[in-house]
């Protein structure tokens, strides 16, 4: 049977002369599978039709390819983002939201607010209408029961959801009626948007997770074979491999998605996937491109496809100790106890910042895949401060050092009272790090103060291991450096990195097993005040006015070098649309159901 | 016979060689004759001559041609090789020649120290084993059994993890470290040279000249080291050469895994794998460390092999 007969059968099945099951008992009468028909059948459909966005499934296969493969379809058992983004395809939220926090509904009939009423004045409830006559994957009616299973399924510690934290400050969800919901918060809160909104807040089915709530959660086949009100719905899935999506055939919306098969394919590293997108064009879509700018623009020159930014990559900065790493004090390093010998004197701190040649950094190694920051609050941009520059004037730096009393030695590196200005600045093991590492080396020797560098395995690094000295919490070196993503327009979690209202708790430490996250150790009782404030207003020009305030007291003290504002950088086939699908505080994928192919 | 001992060659008495009274000439020595013969192989003298240059180069360069290596210029980033840059610059901009000959410094004394280590290790091991035999051989087999079966990558992230921040304190940041590296890759690399001596002592401790030494009185350090190794010495050369290579390849495995010098320092391995995004866009910046690297090893590969056969005494000038 050669390649016409093939065509002819697959012609003959597209007029509906022959049925699906007659033609697959011919083909196996020579000796071909399946596969080749359906193949057979994509290539000789009428191009111009399929290319364009016509209806449900005609535009075929859409690959993906993740350098870090999906191992979970639960999305609030999600080990990171890639886990997060493979359950957006069958998961929705109630709401999504963009870089500058407006909302959108997904799930939700409308966006509450206070002037339509369902956001509480006194800030302590908020109440959701959901979309009306809606199926989940396997023709189950969607209500608000499933939202209530939802906050059951996360509010219970024993499930060990990994998106609790965006729960905790939930007193209760109640559903008013099948298609109405209201969530009560345990104290006033601004924040009403934490919940059931972008990657933490997709709705499960309760009908398949019933028995699953608690220790037995990793146990449920949901977790495999996710399902939900999404566009598609999972097929097959080798965890940490491929994850292979079919269409929901009850999806809400008759002419999408586009695509009739996803294929979510996991591996490699961020440099091969980008050449995957861009120069060989075998993916449409590769994901999360953290490559230096040099090799990325000369990968881009491949011209099969077009690199894709969007803001909130979160912020790269350098962390300024506050202890001293080399001093032991009741069997730790970086103890509290123990104040750091030069870091904290404000004028040096002043100093390393106008010596930091952020401008440099950004241009030369990001391109438009990050811009220099003054500010550690970049996102929302609402919240971003305006009071803030870059600057980078080594003469300035060199005569706030003079003032503080440090003089240089015959090493050309400064000290006083014995106290020399070297230390050690660490790292993880990225290349791209390591060249900023030598950058801002550079700059500080200009001033005198000499740096060691050390780069750490990224595993071990960013690893919450207490045994483990080289970890950013434990913070065993003078300076570090990484970035943190943004996770909620509300920047609650993420500012909590200089609050330390109670620092046995905050301060990462021998005794809670360096659990916290205030890594400079610096306890700064303005910040935290402003802090505690924010957690309450409920205004939200006064709540804008608080976070910014935030942000410049931690810049002006300068425990914190903000070095570069990031972008989300993915890459895109040029013949694939994916609207406005870069967003920070939800997954690329939350607009799946809109992506087609260009005509 | 076919080995002729070099003992008894140079230590035979004159009176047995009549002639020499009337031509006299100065003694000749094992390492005399060794010396002869290697002159003679012309490979082994030009890698000699590559890798001396190399060497001096390192040693020297860095103080004659006076260009930082940490230097940072975007305006010259990945330029091609020119008179400003003879081996072009790296992403940063940073010189290539000079990171290239600062960077050989550490290279070349990480595969020449760690390769001395590992020799020095094995055939002690080997001799002693192989000589003495019994309870020794089974016992120091067994223990180069255990480190023949160590996965030496997980071993050495763990020697590392453990002890960079002791010997960092201790000696310096670079200091340390460099000898925590040449000791954990020597350390690691002596069992094949500790087996070939085994056998090798084994085979040769049997012979006739063995047993007329030993029936002389010769002591036992001086039947291992006079007698014996020199005799069971080239497959050691050949196996010492080549670890030198392995060494420096090691070398950057660790700085790959951020386990080896700080991230800025240059060594060869590290300058390679820097180099391997940018294949297309600056192919000068992987080919300078990379033609090091090769030539370095080359060499080394060929001043082992004159010296294996210069020193096998089998063979007569």
């Amino acid at each position: 049977m050669g390649r016409d007969d093939l065509e002819l059968l697959a012609r003959d099945l597209r007029n509906g002369r022959i049925s699906r099951r007659q033609a697959i008992a011919r083909l196996a009468a020579v000796g071909l599978s399946a596969g080749s028909l359906g193949s057979a059948l994509t290539a000789s459909s009428p191009g111009p039709a399929r290319a364009a966005a016509g209806g449900r499934g005609a535009s075929g296969v859409l690959k993906l390819l993740y350098w870090q493969a999906p191992t979970i379809l639960n999305p609030h058992l999600s080990q990171g983002t890639k886990d997060f983004h493979a359950a957006h395809l069958c998961c929705e939220a109630l709401l999504t939201v963009d870089a500058a926090g407006n909302f959108a509904p997904v799930l939700a009939a409308n966006v509450p607010s206070r002037a339509n009423g369902q956001v509480a004045a006194d800030g302590r409830s908020v109440t959701y209408k959901l979309k009306q006559g809606m199926k989940w994957a396997d023709g189950r009616p969607f209500t608000s029961d499933d939202v209530v299973f939802t906050y059951q399924f996360v509010a219970n510690k024993q499930t060990g959801a990994t998106t609790y934290g965006s729960y905790v400050n939930v007193a209760t969800v109640v559903p008013v009626d099948p298609y109405t919901v209201k969530i009560t918060f345990k104290t006033p809160t601004p924040a009403w948007y934490v919940p059931f909104v972008g990657s933490n807040g997709m709705i499960l089915p309760r009908h398949a997770l019933d028995g699953y709530v608690g220790s037995n959660a990793r146990n449920a086949p949901f977790n495999v074979k996710a399902f939900g009100t999404g566009p598609y719905m999972v097929d097959t899935f080798h965890p940490g491999d491929l994850v292979v999506y079919k269409i929901n055939p009850y999806y809400r919306d008759p002419g999408k998605p586009a695509f009739s098969q996803v294929q979510m394919k996991g591996g490699g590293d961020a440099t091969s996937a980008a050449r995957a997108a861009l120069e060989t064009g075998e993916y449409d879509y590769a994901w999360n491109l953290q490559v230096e700018w040099p090799v990325l623009q000369g990968i881009a020159k491949g011209g099969k496809g077009q690199i894709l930014t969007g803001r909130g990559g979160g912020v790269e900065q350098l962390y300024l100790n506050q202890s001293d790493p080399n001093k032991m004090v009741d069997g730790q390093r970086s103890s509290v106890k123990a104040p750091h010998p030069f870091l904290t004197d404000p004028k040096v701190r002043q100093a390393l910042v106008m010596a930091s040649d952020r401008q440099t950094i950004a241009q030369q190694l990001y391109g438009t895949t990050g811009d220099a920051t003054a500010n550690t609050l970049t996102t929302p941009t609402t919240l971003a401060s305006k009071d803030t520059k870059v600057v980078f004037d080594i003469a300035r730096a060199n005569q706030l050092l003079d003032e503080a009393g440090y003089t240089r030695g015959p090493d050309g590196i400064r000290q006083k009272n014995g106290v020399k200005l070297q230390g050690v600045y660490q790292t993880s093991v990225n290349s791209l790090r390591q060249k900023e590492q030598e950058i801002i080396k550079a700059g500080w020797q200009q001033i005198g103060v000499a740096m060691t560098l050390k780069s750490i395995d990224a595993g071990v690094f960013f690893s919450s291991s207490p045994g483990n000295n080289d970890t950013w919490a434990h913070f065993y070196t003078d300076v570090e450096m990484f970035t943190t993503g943004f996770g909620s327009p509300f920047p609650s979690a993420y500012m909590a990195r200089w609050y330390t209202g109670d620092p046995a708790k905050d301060i990462p430490q021998k005794e809670n097993d360096w659990s916290g996250i205030a890594c400079t150790r610096w306890i700064d009782k303005t910040f935290n005040d402003l802090y505690d404030e924010a957690q309450h207003e409920l205004d939200p020009a006064k709540s804008r006015q608080l976070w910014i305030k935030m942000n410049d007291r931690v810049v002006d003290q300068a425990v914190a070098i903000p070095l570069v504002d990031r972008k989300i950088v993915s890459a895109r086939a040029n013949t694939l649309d994916t609207g406005p699908n870069m967003t920070p505080f939800d997954d690329e994928t939350w607009n799946i159901a809109d992506w087609k192919r260009r005509a | 016979m076919a080995s002729v001992p070099p003992s008894q060659a140079a230590s035979a008495p004159a009176a047995i060689r009549p002639y020499a009274e009337s031509r006299p000439r100065a003694a000749r020595t094992m390492w005399g004759d060794a010396w002869r013969r290697f002159r003679r192989h012309r490979l082994a003298m030009a890698g000699a001559t590559v890798f001396l240059v190399l060497s001096a180069a390192t040693v020297i360069g860095p103080v004659v041609y006076r260009v930082g290596i940490n230097t940072i210029d975007f305006h010259a980033s990945m330029a091609p090789p020119s008179a400003a840059h003879p081996f072009g610059t790296n992403d940063l901009g940073q010189d290539m020649l000079a990171r290239v000959l600062y960077g050989g410094r550490l290279s070349i004394a990480v595969g020449i120290t760690a390769m001395l280590m590992s020799v020095t290790v094995g055939t002690l091991m080997g001799a002693m084993a192989g000589f003495f035999g019994r309870t020794t051989d089974l016992l120091l087999m067994r223990v180069t059994d255990v480190f023949l079966s160590l996965p030496s990558l997980p071993l050495l992230l763990l020697v590392i993890y453990l002890y960079r921040d002791t010997l960092a304190r201790l000696f310096g940041p670079q200091f340390g470290i460099f000898w925590l590296i040449v000791v954990v890759i020597g350390g690691l690399n002596w069992m094949p040279t500790a087996r070939l001596v085994r056998a090798g002592f084994l085979a040769v401790k049997e012979k006739e000249f063995i047993e007329a030494a030993r029936s002389l009185g010769v002591g036992t350090l001086s039947q291992i080291f006079r007698h014996i190794l020199p005799n069971v010495l080239s497959p050691v050369i050949v196996s010492a050469t080549l670890s030198v290579g392995s060494a420096i390849i090691a070398e950057s495995t660790l700085s790959f895994l951020g386990l080896g010098f700080p991230p800025d320092t240059p060594t060869w391995g590290r300058l390679l794998y820097d180099s391997q995004n940018y294949l297309d866009m600056a192919p000068h910046m992987a080919l300078f460390p990379g033609l090091m690297i090769c030539l370095a090893v080359l060499s080394v590969n060929y001043v082992g092999d004159g010296l294996r056969d210069a020193l096998d005494p089998r063979r007569l000038p």
